[in-house]
Parts: structure tokens; sequence; C-alpha cells
């Protein structure tokens, strides 16, 4: 069972739908319980960082994410879901994340239209089962003001170019994130949640 | 690169398309579902869902019709009209709308564009201003007015000033119609889009008066649009939306 994580900020149906249609089993929780029972996770997500840490706290989950990512369950985070893997963030101020992954969020740079929203080109750092099938250059949607820099280059699969070129994909373990929707991004989402959740 | 892109708008009422969404093959043309999915596998990189439903029932309609859409669309899409309220915006976003287009309640209590950013992200809110020119006396520059109401109130409004406001108060995108230009088939009001898209830091949709796939380039390139937007050269199949993108790439336009 593919478990989506709710922490309350989001709507969580196309990802879950996504995952129907290609013949996963997925479900939405907000419980810790199922979470710490889920044989791999998603932990999306739009808008704020605080709010979305205060929100993922309050509800236990932080503990259980952790718990779940350390103990080897695979997790993709997506697009806020995968700022939150980082060590901290700078959006409004100086928050905590899960620290999952080494690295700070932090801001696009000035000069360019923000938030980053619409269909741009990953291109690939190096080789990973989680892009499997997907092409170079292949387009995929983005919407965010904020991107996450790994301490460690080698944690990044793939990069977009929007002023910078930031980490469009990364990966550690059993732990992976994509700063774009992939659920939003028509069959090259698919493919990486394919990709995802296939056992 | 960050692609151009090509947004088709859909009018429904009642949940089903309306304006004649002319696709001959498909089971049912009037089902929001059916078109959405046919203009996504065309290569559509979003999708617009104009509401004009006016019954008293209207926000089960308008979410039943949300919900179907977000099960099998894979592509972002927005819905506008008639959200009056953040209640109202967060019913169509928990339906599974992408984004919120706002017009009239936002002229009314600018105010909601702010609340509804700080709540929502700035992501999902889109303004939509509807702009209309005014009439030139002799040596006076250009000015346009935003109209509310589906383009039938004027406001006393400027329309560069309003997306500039817009914009402040943490609207994401703007949806920018020429209500001049709107159904000549004309192409866009070029002046207008560049005169908002110039200056301001978030994307502008072109939208209203194209008749033919120049008119697309023109809008993107003299405009300086980020995306257009086109409902009756999609609809009656004038062209494809691969054709259109053909046509970009082909002038040098970054498309998907």
């Amino acid at each position: 069972m593919i478990t989506i994580v709710d922490y309350k900020m989001n709507n969580l149906r196309s990802l879950e739908n996504t995952f129907r249609r290609l013949g996963y089993p997925a479900c939405v929780t907000s419980d810790p319980a199922r979470v710490r029972a889920a044989a791999k996770l998603v932990l999306p997500g739009v808008g704020a960082f605080g709010d979305a840490m205060a929100h993922l706290d309050d509800l236990g989950l932080s503990e259980a994410v952790i718990e779940k990512a350390r103990a080897g369950t695979p997790l993709l985070g997506v697009c806020l879901g995968m700022q939150l893997l980082f060590d901290e963030s700078e959006e409004f101020g100086r928050h905590r994340g899960l620290g999952l992954l080494p690295g700070a969020v932090i801001k696009l740079p000035a000069g360019v239209h923000v938030p980053h929203m619409g269909w741009n080109q990953l291109h690939m750092k190096r080789s990973d089962p989680l892009l499997d099938g997907v092409r170079e250059e292949s387009f995929v949607y983005f919407v965010h003001s904020y991107f996450a820099a790994p301490a460690d280059p080698a944690l990044v699969i793939a990069e977009t170019d929007y002023g910078v070129d930031f980490p469009a994909v990364v990966g550690s373990g059993a732990v992976w994130a994509t700063q774009f929707h992939p659920e939003k991004s028509q069959h090259v989402g698919e493919r990486i949640l394919d990709n995802f959740a296939r056992p | 690169m960050l692609a151009k892109r090509i947004i088709p708008c859909l009018d429904v009422k009642d949940g089903r398309v309306v304006k004649g969404v002319n696709f001959v093959d498909l089971r049912d043309a009037g089902d929001p579902v059916e078109a959405g999915l046919r203009y996504s596998e065309e290569g559509a990189d979003e999708l617009v869902f104009l509401d004009i439903t006016a019954s008293s029932d209207r926000r089960e309609i308008v979410g039943e019709m949300v919900g179907r859409v977000a099960d099998s669309i894979n592509i972002p899409f927005t819905v506008g009209g008639g959200l009056r309220s953040v209640d109202d915006i967060r019913d169509i976003l928990r339906a599974g709308a992408d984004k919120v287009s706002l017009n009239t309640s936002a002229l009314e209590r600018p105010e909601l564009v702010s609340e509804a950013a700080r709540r929502f992200g700035a992501q999902c809110i889109v303004v939509a201003v509807d702009a209309r020119r005014e009439p030139r006396s002799n040596g006076s520059p250009p000015a346009w007015k935003a109209y509310t109401h589906g383009g039938r109130t004027r406001t006393e409004r400027d329309a560069v000033e309003w997306a500039v406001e817009v914009a402040e108060r943490g609207a994401g995108e703007i949806l920018l119609t020429s209500m001049d230009a709107d159904g000549t088939r004309d192409g866009y009001d070029l002046e207008l889009t560049r005169r908002i898209a110039e200056p301001l830091d978030i994307p502008v949709i072109a939208s209203g008066g194209a008749g033919n796939l120049d008119h697309l380039v023109d809008a993107i390139v003299d405009g300086r649009a980020s995306a257009v937007l086109a409902a009756s050269i999609f609809h009656f199949r004038q062209y494809t939306i691969g054709q259109a993108k053909d046509h970009l790439r082909r002038r040098g336009v970054v498309v998907r």
C-alpha cells in the first residue's frame, strides 16, 4: 500500500488517483499509526514550510515519517514535501525541517518570475531507478518559489534551469524527492510514480 | 527552459461544456472530463474551466464537476466564475482544482486576493483582469479600465494599475482578457498585454482575440505573455493543440 501523508494543508486526490490509475492501492492518512504501517510513503505538499512543519509536528507525523525513513521504508517527497525533508528553510523566517537530507531550502534568485510556474525540463546528473525510462530534457510541471540546496551535490539526480540550476530530483538510499508535481506532469510524471510504486 | 504554455478554456454551465466544443468523435462533447482529457492528450499544458452556472445549487454542481475532472486529468487546471469568498475558494481547491481564478469578487473586495494568497498560497490564486480600452481623446495615451461581471460592468479601476495591485497582494498569475479583442479573431491586444506583462514579476496569460497561430506567437513574443489562452480556435478544430505547438516551436518559442 502506498501511504500518502496528509497533514491537512493540501488536496491529495490527484496523487491518490494517479497511483490508483497505475494499479497501485493507495491511501491518504493523518494517522501516525497508519504511517508507521506503510509499505511506501509519499510526503506531498504545497503551501508554506513553517505551517507544514507545525502541522506535521502537531499531528505526530514528523516523528513517524522520520522513523520510517530511517528504517529504510521508501519515501518520496513531492514539491514542499521535498523541501521538508531537508534540515531547514529560510521561507518567512528560519524553520527546522525533518532533517532526513542534509541541506537548506532557499529562495529562487531575483530576475525570474516567481513562483516558478509551468513546464520545465529535467537535466540528468546521474542515473537512478526513479527516473528509469524518463528522457533527458523531459518536461515536468513545477510550482514553487523556494528550492532545496543539498549540502552534498551527490544527492542530485536531475536539475532544472530557472535562473539557477536547482535540484529537481534528489535521492539518497530509499529517500527520493521531486521539486515538481509528478501527479500533474502527465505521462512523464506517471512513469516516475510508477517507478517509485513498483515493488 | 521554462516552456510557454497553451491553455484551452472551456465554458461550463450546470456541469456541461457550453459554447460548442466541436470534437465530432467524442462520445459526449458536453462532458467537461471528456473534452478536458482530449485536450490534455493533444498536449494542452493546463486547462481553464470558466463556470457560468447560475442555479441555486451551483456549489454542489461545480464541486462535483471539479472532482470528476481532478480524478481523470493529470495536468493542472484552473476553475473560475462566481467565487465570492475564501470559503468558496477552499471548496473548489478541496474538490481538486489546482488554481482558482477571481475577478468580480476581487475588484469588489481586493483584500480577498491577499487573504486567499496567504491562506492557500500565491501559486493557486489567479486574478482574471478583464480590460477594455477607454475612448481616446486627442493625444491622450491609451488607457484600459477593469470590468466585472463577465465584462459587462465597467469599474473606475485602471486595468494596468489593478494588475500591479493584485500582484502585490499575492496573486500568483494574471489571466488578462482584452474585452475589445475577445471574439474578434483579429489577435490579442498586444499593447495591453505588454503593458501589463513587462513590468510584473508574475506570469501573465494572454486571452481574447486569437484567430490564427501567428496570434499566439505574437502574444508571447511581442506581448511578453507567459501563456496563451484560447477557446474557439481549438473548440472548432480550426487547429489542434499539436499544430499550435509545432507552429510556436518553428518560430523559436520553447514549448513542451
